[in-house]
């Protein structure tokens, strides 16, 4: 259901709650509710309009400090619960907030079978390649050879590349953005809000207890300019401050020294373009070129799993339910004994 | 031309042939018939796990016993009276339970030297033929042939028309028990309403099959079960899934809220998925889930928000959902829970009976996690039942769990349709604007314990709710250790507190005087009954007590179980219930038990209650 912005004057502080915030001193998940405390005031709906459903993890504990309706539920199972308020209650504003173990590895299932239905709700995931709440073991997105608590001497398992899982299963809205950048962060969720469909959302977090710096290749002042890109629809693909970008030979990815002779043939991004948002997804897979962040990936056209199943019922509902169930008792092969 | 007939009170059919046979489709129709004709019935149908198994063989056999009388029919039956096969697998799989001098209607076409090869039976072991079913009365005929022929006139294809041989048979015994065949009729030419040819031929091999068996003068007689004497009303034929799907439906109707349905299929309860999709108008929301997880945890997002979040599913399911069980306590949201239990443990056998989950109803999940546990008694008994379970989940704010089994599940009996009027009303503890200037505290509680619930949307009352232990009234996460007793000791009174809706137990048969008393719950209420009614004619002053409210029990059990010195304690398992009653009344028993995936026979119950005391 679209909503009119209404005349809702509500500010970050209203969004807070009387609960002592317990993640550690220097925690990445802080920026994140900071961010989402500045972005859903600008959205215009009353704070009961949203809810806020987590799992398990360092992340899941988010719902307890927003002052909306929120519901720390069970490992992985938070998807499939938004699913169900959802549905039941489109108008509702409904937002899963899940990590890398979470979401991925014990409620993997559960994504993307929730980004193939496609309801209209927002998934975040807190990414920091490790598990914080059990003190340090590898996750599903930790990097080959990784040295935890459960592998002292290197992991064995591959990582996932979450843009990619969400593309393959479907997902129509896919993005990434990252803690240190509240702007970008608002920017994104915003943007997830607005998404008539299942938004997808990696945020880069850092762990500074379990796996700080994971992120500082790609994201550091030294680091950001040539390992990071930042994507905008209609704009070139440019990083480095603007003296790298990238072009597509084909369906090939290639990083070039921008120049006035090659200024016009840089990939211009595309939202809407499926092949490409894959291939934006596997820069994941090669060290050399910038991780992109961004909205990498938009569509507007699939049907919404919470409009159509309401719209079913809608379209066959009965007024008088009490007198049309007792002639359902009575139809089909009942008989009168006199 | 009229046939002598013979009255009898009761008579067992077992309709058995191929999975591919249409068996299931037959006895019901029989079973309708015969229904509509007045006799009260119970069915009991008995099919492979397979969709298909290897045609001909021993573990492809389907049946479809059905038990019809002139009075109350309460079990499906421990012998059959008429054994209809129409191969030699069917027969050599039924034979042991027909009844002496009982009625054969085979099939020869399924005797043929390939059949036998698939029933392992050597040829020149013929049943048909060596002499072995002397002691029956053996009607064989090539089915197969005669059918094939009266329906030659449309010319169907070899296999299409092959497959009207269940109509054939089902006239030969429609003739044989002097029914009407004209439902049936009606059955066909709306089933088959797109394929006239199909329904015309169907209908020919219906009617072939009557006039045969009046014209070759194949039987010695007809039998006459007269009507037994219901009471006034409109009846229809019901089984346990159908039942359970309208209960839900009529307490949302009572409730005003709408249903959720997340659900997972498994057998034997995905037809209550399938009854639920159908009634859309009324606000039935069904959800296929990817797995039986977030069938529940779909639910529990439903009741969040307001509605009647229900899961149904299997043992094997339950299994599964328990943490998602867990949750709903520990929210303290409404949600039901339906188990529709089969044979396990693991995969089991999950086209067969059993009532081995109560146990795991109880106590399967982490933590002290108390639940409601109902059970229905029969068939009809699942309407009232899963009512029941949304009463109670409403009114208390709680998960209950509703247990039904494969046989009731299939089983089908007459019921006097009891329509919306008669069900109690149902106070849901959901509110949506805020009551007072105070601060809406999310665990602050009724007199009964129950806590209301602020639906999402509603101003005023935001707040958050999660699996952590919890402080009273303020919902706050607490780690306290008094808070964290009191809270496992508040979540068990409440459950406790339920009992105080129930209706008082009383005995289905007999009284405190009694000398020996049993205890049943769940489905084996009609094998129970019937034992215990036969007993009772014979001389033994013996009572039955039947349990369909497991937890909390009823407030009045104790009185009605300590005065007795022998008890009985009987269940399709290897004895659950019976540690129950050990527990918690301090009494011992003993048990009879069977885990076959069959229902009891009454006879079986006799046998052991006579065994053990003399």
């Amino acid at each position: 259901m679209e909503h009119q912005e209404q005349n809702i004057i509500l500010t970050s502080k209203d969004l807070e709650t009387n609960q002592e915030v317990r993640w550690c001193p220097g925690c990445g998940d802080y920026a994140i509710l900071k961010s989402l405390q500045k972005t859903l005031p600008e959205l215009g709906r009353p704070k009961e309009d949203f809810v806020f459903i987590s799992g398990i993890g360092c992340s899941s504990r988010l719902p307890y400090y927003l002052d909306t309706y929120g519901m720390h539920s069970i490992h992985g199972r938070a998807p499939a619960i938004a699913i169900g308020v959802k549905a039941s209650n489109p108008d509702l504003s409904v937002w899963v907030i899940t990590g890398d173990g979470d979401a991925l590895s014990i409620g993997g299932n559960h994504l993307i079978h929730a980004l193939r239905r496609n309801p209209d709700i927002n998934i975040l995931l807190f990414n920091n390649q490790i598990y914080g709440l059990t003190k340090g073991q590898y996750s599903p997105t930790s990097e080959q050879g990784k040295i935890t608590k459960s592998s002292p001497i290197g992991t064995v398992d591959l990582p996932f590349n979450p843009l990619a899982l969400a593309l393959g299963a479907n997902g129509t809205f896919v993005a990434r953005t990252l803690d240190r950048d509240p702007k970008h962060q608002q920017m994104i969720y915003k943007r997830a809000y607005h998404h008539k469909g299942a938004s997808f959302v990696e945020i880069y977090q850092n762990c500074n207890v379990f796996n700080d710096g994971a992120f500082e290749q790609i994201i550091s002042k030294e680091n950001k300019a040539d390992h990071s890109i930042f994507l905008e629809h209609g704009k070139p693909l440019l990083f480095n401050n603007g003296l790298n970008g990238v072009i597509l030979d084909g369906l090939m990815p290639k990083i070039i020294e921008v120049d006035e002779s090659n200024m016009d043939q840089l990939w211009i991004h595309d939202e809407t373009d499926s092949t490409k948002a894959y291939i934006l997804s596997r820069f994941f897979d090669s060290p050399s070129f910038p991780r992109p962040f961004g909205v990498i990936y938009v569509n507007e056209t699939k049907s919404c799993f919470d409009e159509s199943i309401n719209t079913q019922i809608n379209e066959h509902r009965i007024e008088d339910k009490v007198s049309a169930f007792n002639k359902l008792l009575k139809s089909g092969n009942s008989w009168e004994v006199i | 031309m009229s046939f002598p007939k013979t009255s009898v009170r009761d008579v067992v059919i077992k309709f058995a042939g191929d999975s591919g046979d249409g068996m299931q489709l037959t006895g019901t129709q029989f079973a309708e018939t015969t229904a509509i004709f007045g006799n009260d019935i119970t069915t009991f149908p008995d099919f492979p796990a397979e969709i298909r198994a290897p045609i001909g063989t021993v573990p492809g056999v389907s049946g479809f016993q059905i038990h019809f009388g002139n009075h109350d029919v309460l079990t499906p039956g421990d012998q059959y009276d008429v054994l209809v096969a129409l191969n030699a697998a069917a027969l050599i799989t039924n034979l042991k339970s027909l009844k002496p001098n009982g009625i054969i209607i085979a099939n020869t076409a399924g005797f043929d030297s390939k059949n036998l090869r698939l029933a392992k039976i050597e040829e020149e072991d013929n049943p048909l033929l060596n002499g072995s079913l002397e002691a029956y009365r053996v009607y064989s005929e090539d089915i197969t042939k005669l059918s094939k022929t009266a329906v030659e006139e449309f010319g169907l294809s070899n296999k299409d028309a092959e497959r009207c041989k269940n109509m054939f048979v089902l006239g030969m015994v429609y003739w044989l028990f002097d029914r009407d065949i004209e439902h049936t009729i009606t059955f066909i030419n709306k089933r088959f309403a797109k394929h006239p040819i199909i329904a015309q031929s169907n209908i020919k091999a219906l009617q072939s099959g009557y006039h045969y068996s009046e014209t070759a003068e194949l039987f010695s007689s007809q039998f006459e079960v007269a009507a037994s004497n219901h009471p006034q009303g409109t009846y229809r034929s019901i089984n346990g899934n159908q039942a359970t799907a309208l209960g839900l439906m009529a307490a949302s109707i009572k409730s005003k809220l709408p249903i959720f349905l997340g659900s997972y299929p498994i057998t034997p309860a995905s037809d209550i998925l399938h009854e639920l999709s159908k009634h859309k108008g009324f606000d039935v929301m069904t959800f296929q889930a990817e797995d039986e997880i977030a069938g529940i945890c779909a639910a529990i997002g439903a009741s969040y928000a307001g509605k009647i979040g229900v899961t149904t599913s299997s043992g094997p399911g339950i299994a599964l959902k328990s943490e998602s069980i867990g949750l709903a306590t520990m929210l303290e949201l409404p949600l039901v829970i339906c188990n529709i239990q089969r044979g396990g443990p693991s995969t089991g056998l999950p086209t067969k009976t059993e009532q081995s989950d109560l146990l795991q109803a109880l106590y399967g999940r982490n933590g002290e996690c108390p639940l409601v546990v109902i059970a229905a008694s029969t068939p009809a008994d699942c309407y009232e039942m899963s009512f029941m379970a949304v009463k109670i989940a409403l009114e208390f704010a709680v998960p209950v769990m509703f247990l039904s089994d494969g046989y009731l599940a299939n089983g089908a009996q007459p019921w006097l349709i009891n329509d919306l009027d008669t069900l109690p009303n149902i106070q849901p503890k959901f509110i949506h604007t805020k009551p007072d200037d105070n601060p809406y505290q999310p665990y602050s509680r009724n007199e009964d314990l129950s806590r209301m619930h602020a639906v999402p949307g509603s101003k005023g009352m935001t707040h958050r709710i999660g699996g952590l232990e919890k402080e009273n009234i303020t919902g706050n996460i607490s780690y306290e250790a008094a808070n964290h007793e009191f809270m496992v000791k508040l979540r068990a009174q409440k459950v406790e507190n339920v009992k105080f809706i129930l209706p008082k137990q009383s005995y289905e048969l007999g009284d405190s005087d009694s000398e020996i008393l049993i205890i049943g719950w769940g489905s084996t209420h009609g094998s129970i009954y019937s034992a215990v009614e036969e007993l009772r004619n014979e001389g033994l002053n013996i009572a039955h007590l039947h349990l369909k409210f497991i937890n909390p029990m009823p407030e009045n059990i104790g009185d009605l179980i300590q005065s007795f010195d022998k008890i009985f304690v009987a269940e399709l398992n290897n004895g659950q219930l019976i540690k129950l009653i050990r527990d918690r009344f301090l009494k011992d028993a003993i048990g009879i038990n069977k885990i076959q995936g069959q229902p009891f026979q009454i006879q079986e119950i006799k046998d052991t209650i006579k065994s053990q005391i003399s």
